[in-house]
């Protein structure tokens, strides 16, 4: 377990009920009565520190190692994923995971950017970097749940959209662009949901929906809080102020209605608990899957471009 | 590892203070650095008569020239409400924007003008750089959709002329959204037939490039015109290696597929007219 800074208290405690389940010393009734006073001093403590995170401090759960990621979601809320590969065009992306699959019993299209849980991974996945050819194969896929009227779920979790010269040389622009007017000119359910990282141009390609979630501790925003305090403040050390001034959380973004629903995640995050975290995100999909299967489907999407029309205006933060 | 990481600072800080150089009788061309007089500067659109570097120009005037006869009206786009995050960096936002007013004498980094090219009637949106490196917050993206519905009144081609640094961090999630909802816009001309053109001038980067400035029926860019998602900074940077002499050119865009045509500034409103007459009208007597 990678404890954040934050988490020392927390650290400690663990350690302690750790220590005592598996080398516990004395009696077996003063170790159980010991256990059970740890275990809530724990819970309490959890719950004190999680309850007030500030927005950087979301943002290093958000980032956290062992949260779960796509393909997480993908093994615990899919049934028979069925991978599909590249883009017709140029290449395959393994940034951008995608395929078909039956979730609670819906046959689905699922797109998702995963970063990958270990050195290996993380390089074959490009740290969670799509290239245009990533975009272009989640073209490809909404093109394909259109034609055979399938839902579209998908899963956002990158730094960004990837920085190189062969993306910028193969367009990388444009494949972003082309994903956000797709997702305008389909009409089957779209179901988009931060699980982590929410970054930029990268994340809004895969986040024009009918319903947009985030996860509790997750982040979303117009650019990294250390790529806004090095161009800001000049100082990519005052990433934890310009995480403030973003308003990157997804309390404040339920608040300027640019997201629908927050996904509870179990005491401690996502990362303390995975199951339970991607089971509560699963209630919430199928919650909305059904209301949207409800919809005509060409309603849904003037429904859709009603609700991107009508988002930014009127909104704003207290002082 | 953001787009907008990426804005290239020194290079933009760079041409922002050539613009407003006290001494206004001369200027230095930034490539060939021959010194011109600013009255023959001018004269030739801001284009160096030596090496053809295309200087940045003023909204108005960029109007004038793409205009027939450089008559057009000017269109009133929607009032917005200032900084809905209360956002302060180094300076407050509040007072970023009240700065670049005062300097530019505008609302903020965009003006809708209406007018004819080649007799045809034609709504052009145009960014102004200089309003805060251009970027797109909620001001920008609502006179863009009203520059798409004035547009589809009028039964008119629209053409968006994006010089920017991409979103507007200041407005946070909110400038991300306007990524969505100007893709959306330009859907709506496309649907009813209407020309949709781009033209691509210095320098367009980040979230602009990744929205609606891809999207036009036709793309054209000005020579030399810096395009890219990400910078040449954070590029460099991530590969470390060196990039490409001619990286993010007009040029590089257009031998790599993304550009349809690099037109001179001399050229633009002949081109945009043919374009729009071949595009709108089937049959000529």
């Amino acid at each position: 377990m990678k404890y954040l800074e934050f988490e020392k208290e927390i650290q400690e405690l663990e350690q302690k009920r750790d220590l005592l389940r598996h080398e516990g010393v004395g009696n077996r009734e003063n170790l159980a009565k010991e256990l059970s006073r740890i275990e809530s001093k724990l819970k309490r403590k959890t719950e004190e520190i999680y309850k007030s995170l500030n927005p950087w401090q979301k943002t290093l759960v958000a980032r956290h190692e062992t949260r779960p990621h796509t393909l997480d979601y993908i093994e615990a809320l899919i049934d028979d994923f069925t991978p599909l590969a590249g883009d017709r065009l140029f290449a395959e992306d393994a940034a951008m995971v995608s395929g078909l699959g039956r979730f609670r019993g819906h046959s689905v299209v699922v797109l998702g950017l995963e970063k990958g849980n270990s050195t290996q991974t993380r390089l074959e996945h490009n740290f969670g970097m799509s290239k245009p050819e990533g975009y272009r194969k989640a073209v490809r896929m909404m093109e394909l749940a259109n034609h055979f009227n399938l839902p579209v779920l998908t899963f956002i979790d990158t730094a960004g959209a990837y920085p190189g010269v062969d993306a910028e040389a193969r367009g990388q622009a444009e494949a972003i662009a082309k994903a956000m007017e797709k997702s305008f000119n389909i009409s089957v359910p779209l179901i988009a949901c931060v699980i982590g990282e929410g970054g930029s141009g990268g994340a809004i390609a895969l986040a024009v929906a009918d319903k947009v979630l985030m996860l509790e501790n997750s982040i979303y925003s117009v650019i990294s809080p250390e790529g806004c305090a090095s161009i800001l403040w000049r100082d990519a050390s005052m990433a934890k102020e310009a995480s403030k001034a973003l308003h990157l959380t997804a309390q404040d973004l339920l608040k300027l209605k640019v997201i629908d629903e927050i996904i509870p995640e179990p005491l401690g995050g996502a990362h303390r608990n995975p199951a339970e975290a991607m089971k509560n995100a699963g209630d919430v999909f199928e919650k909305h899957l059904k209301e949207l299967d409800k919809i005509d489907t060409q309603q849904l999407k003037g429904k859709r471009r009603d609700k991107f029309l009508q988002m930014t205006r009127d909104v704003s933060l207290k002082k | 590892m953001n787009w907008l990481t990426n804005y290239v600072r020194p290079k933009i800080k760079n041409m922002m203070s050539q613009k407003e150089i006290p001494d206004n009788l001369w200027e230095k061309c930034p490539s060939c650095e021959k010194i011109i007089f600013v009255k023959e500067l001018d004269k030739n659109l801001r284009v160096c008569p030596e090496c053809g570097y295309h200087f940045k120009i003023t909204p108005e005037k960029r109007l004038s020239l793409l205009f027939d006869n450089g008559e057009y009206t000017l269109v009133s786009v929607p009032q917005v409400a200032d900084d809905p995050l209360h956002f302060s960096d180094l300076k407050k936002y509040a007072d970023r924007l009240k700065a670049s007013r005062a300097k530019t004498n505008q609302e903020d980094a965009i003006l809708v003008a209406h007018g004819r090219i080649n007799s045809h009637r034609v709504v052009v949106a145009v960014f102004n750089f200089g309003f805060m490196g251009g970027s797109m917050g909620r001001a920008v993206g609502e006179a863009l959709i009203s520059a798409v519905d004035l547009a589809l009144l009028q039964e008119a081609s629209l053409i968006i002329v994006p010089a920017s640094g991409g979103a507007r961090m200041q407005e946070g999630i909110l400038s991300l959204m306007q990524m969505a909802r100007t893709t959306m816009a330009v859907q709506k001309l496309k649907e009813k037939g209407l020309p949709y053109l781009v033209l691509l001038t210095h320098p367009t980067t980040g979230g602009v490039t990744a929205s609606f400035a891809m999207l036009g029926d036709i793309t054209l860019s000005e020579p030399g015109a810096i395009i890219g998602f990400a910078g040449a900074r954070v590029i460099a940077q991530t590969i470390r290696e060196k990039l490409p002499d001619d990286f993010q050119t007009a040029e590089y865009l257009h031998d790599h597929g993304m550009v349809d045509m690099i037109v001179k500034r001399k050229d633009l409103n002949k081109t945009l007219g043919r374009i729009i007459d071949l595009l709108t009208v089937r049959l000529k007597k």
